[in-house]
């Protein structure tokens, strides 16, 4: 999608219109993206600032035992006695970082997948199609549980992310590949066939940039339901045991009776994170498909309007 | 300039309009040669185009005149390449060329002649600006053009279709343009290979009325100043007549008339052309009751209002008899000769063969 721009920048006084400059611009993706941004940073930095600032580890015992939220404990400690802020920013890096894995996972093979079988058709779109229906009708859930048991001190929660990206392809697959289809025969496609484009380019700079409503829902979906995933495997006392994450924090609060003893310090936080990065998530989506659909556009200046009848 | 033969002599662009009176030696630069095209279908193949033949030439306007579904756009298709012919060849410079299925033979012919589609909404990418599609056909077919080259000539593009001031243009996306200007960026698009060959499919027909008479202007001059070789596929016969300087007419996938604009729309000699000029632009019957103020063959309004004819098993003999006006027994039976009414102007009618007053009529 970088290709798209032609690398000359002559000194013109009309806006550069790129993509990423009116991602910004809209407002809805512009909170979203404030809102991961805040995720990104505190997955990069926050584990540093919480360790040398705050002095605060997410596995060391504090000497308080289910403390309420303080000064000291911004979120208070559990019944192991571990800071639950530290947890939580701890959480925030590892559920992240799987959710992205998967997703970006799951995302490039459903492109690929969706985009090479709409595009050549024919026997390759067969067989590709029948994968994808095999894929679809696997029962996700417990092959997810077996291989990521399987694979669990193999590869800890990376190799569990790339087997939530592997089996959850399919859905993606034909909904891109339907859309490939019906631009297959739009006229600028045939143009660019005529012109004698390779079909590599008429993939990735004609077709591609017109999936981008599409692959972006799906991966703005798929960041958060792997987040989920996770999380639930990580719940279920599936995931990897050692790592700090959100899943795993709300598997000891469930095994703790956090709800018993009214520690909701302990439970709240993990669950408004990922519900918070859910809806940043669905932002972000929203403002895509506003760019890359300029129908949705409310326009802001008065532009020449087409003369279509 | 990275080789000599990069430029045309501007000699021939300064020279006037080059239009040459059609001689025996001029041989065309597009042809079809009884190209016959039909889709199979489950209830029988459509007969799309049959034994349909066409020349273009240099600095020529050739127009296809026909109603939806005669097999305009199919002609089209075909001369682009795009469609298969299932009979007849498409002779390039007088040789036969094959389908190109190969990317590689796909852009050789592309350097020759490019087709310009109906739709400028769609033919454009919306997400891609003005820049980007211009670089594109620039790149593909001189892949060495340096950076300030690549500038210099989109911009001389631009101005060549009156997309004025050319940098404006070049950082604009087709949403941001109207119908028009589209269009004329569809147009410069194609110009940036050098084509011989221009192939307009109903360039025109989504444009604003407003806006045909200034794009149909910029293809004259076009086709003028550097001698291109235009085909011209409209259903109004009303601007290939302003437009063209041969009109072809087709009627369910067959040429009914062909001769100078000048021939066949002053003295039509086919009823169906005849019923196209005194409706235009649409022929209804009103318009017919009119009437021709000819011969006392006055066409019946009954006659043209019946169905448009199915193409899977298309009427006997003459297509066009179950509407026409003067239809006979015979008609139902064969298909008339391709009959010379006048110098390079034909006509396929038994009226023509048969009918001493019919023909006066037409000559008149």
């Amino acid at each position: 999608m970088t290709a798209t721009t032609p690398a000359t920048a002559p000194a013109t006084t009309a806006q550069p219109r790129r993509f990423r400059l009116r991602l910004t611009r809209n407002r809805k993706a512009r909170a979203g993206l404030l809102i991961l941004a805040v995720y990104a940073f505190v997955a990069i930095f926050g584990p540093t600032l919480v360790t040398h600032l705050l002095g605060q580890s997410p596995t060391a015992f504090t000497g308080q035992v289910l403390a309420p939220p303080s000064a000291e404990h911004w979120l208070g400690t559990n019944q192991d006695g571990v800071d639950v802020f530290a947890q939580l920013i701890w959480g925030t890096r590892s559920s992240l970082l799987v959710g992205l894995i998967a997703a970006s996972t799951s995302t490039v093979l459903s492109v690929l997948v969706g985009l090479v079988g709409g595009y050549y058709g024919g026997v390759l779109d067969q067989v590709l199609g029948a994968v994808t229906n095999v894929f679809l009708v696997l029962p996700g859930l417990p092959l997810v549980i077996v291989l990521a048991g399987y694979l669990q001190g193999r590869g800890g929660s990376i190799a569990v992310a790339i087997v939530i990206g592997v089996t959850g392809w399919a859905w993606g697959a034909r909904s891109k590949r339907i859309q490939t289809v019906s631009l297959r025969n739009r006229d600028f496609v045939t143009n660019a066939k005529l012109m004698g484009e390779r079909d590599a380019r008429v993939m990735g700079a004609e077709i591609l940039p017109n999936l981008l409503p599409v692959i972006s829902s799906t991966l703005m979906l798929a960041v958060v339901t792997s987040i989920l995933a996770v999380s639930g495997l990580e719940f279920l006392g599936i995931g990897d045991v050692n790592t700090v994450s959100w899943g795993s924090m709300l598997r000891q609060a469930q095994e703790r009776q956090a709800l018993f003893s009214g520690a909701w310090w302990w439970f709240v936080p993990p669950g408004a994170a990922i519900t918070l990065l859910g809806a940043a998530a669905g932002l972000v989506n929203f403002g895509v498909d506003e760019i890359t659909n300029p129908r949705l556009r409310v326009p802001r200046a008065p532009r020449v309007k087409g003369g279509r009848a | 300039m990275t080789s000599p033969t990069d430029e045309r002599p501007t000699d021939e662009r300064s020279a006037g309009r080059p239009v040459p009176a059609r001689r025996a030696d001029d041989r065309p630069v597009l042809a079809a040669r009884d190209v016959t095209v039909h889709f199979p279908t489950k209830g029988g193949a459509v007969h799309a185009l049959d034994g349909v033949s066409l020349a273009l030439h240099r600095g020529r306007t050739h127009a296809v005149v026909g109603e939806s579904g005669s097999g305009k756009s199919t002609l089209a298709r075909t001369l682009a390449l795009v469609q298969q012919p299932t009979a007849g060849t498409v002779e390039l410079h007088g040789a036969p060329v094959e389908a190109a299925r190969r990317r590689r033979q796909r852009r050789e012919f592309a350097a020759t002649v490019q087709l310009v589609l109906q739709d400028p909404f769609s033919s454009l990418n919306p997400l891609h600006p003005v820049r980007y599609l211009l670089s594109r056909p620039l790149l593909l077919h001189r892949p060495k053009m340096p950076a300030e080259q690549l500038e210099t000539e989109m911009l001389q593009l631009l101005e060549r279709v009156a997309l004025v001031p050319a940098r404006r243009f070049l950082d604009a996306r087709p949403h941001e343009l109207s119908g028009g200007q589209r269009q004329r960026v569809a147009i410069a698009r194609a110009l940036a290979v050098r084509p011989d060959v221009i192939l307009g499919d109903e360039l025109i027909s989504m444009l604003d009325v407003s806006l045909r008479l200034e794009v149909l202007n910029l293809l004259a001059t076009l086709r003028d100043e550097e001698g291109l070789a235009m085909l011209y596929i409209t259903h109004d016969i009303a601007t290939a007549r302003y437009f063209a300087d041969e009109i072809t007419v087709l009627y369910a996938g067959e040429v009914v008339e062909t001769g100078s604009g000048e021939d066949v729309t002053q003295t039509p000699a086919h009823p169906y052309t005849r019923l196209l000029v005194e409706s235009s632009p649409d022929p209804s019957p009103e318009s017919l009751a009119a009437g021709p103020g000819g011969d006392g063959e006055r066409p019946r309004a009954d006659a043209v209002a019946a169905e448009p004819p199915d193409l899977i098993s298309p009427p006997s003999g003459c297509r066009f008899h179950p509407r026409c006006p003067l239809a006979r027994p015979r008609c139902a039976e064969a298909s008339p000769p391709s009959v010379e009414v006048d110098d390079g102007h034909r006509a396929r009618c038994w009226a023509l063969t048969d009918d001493e007053q019919y023909q006066r009529g037409s000559a008149a």
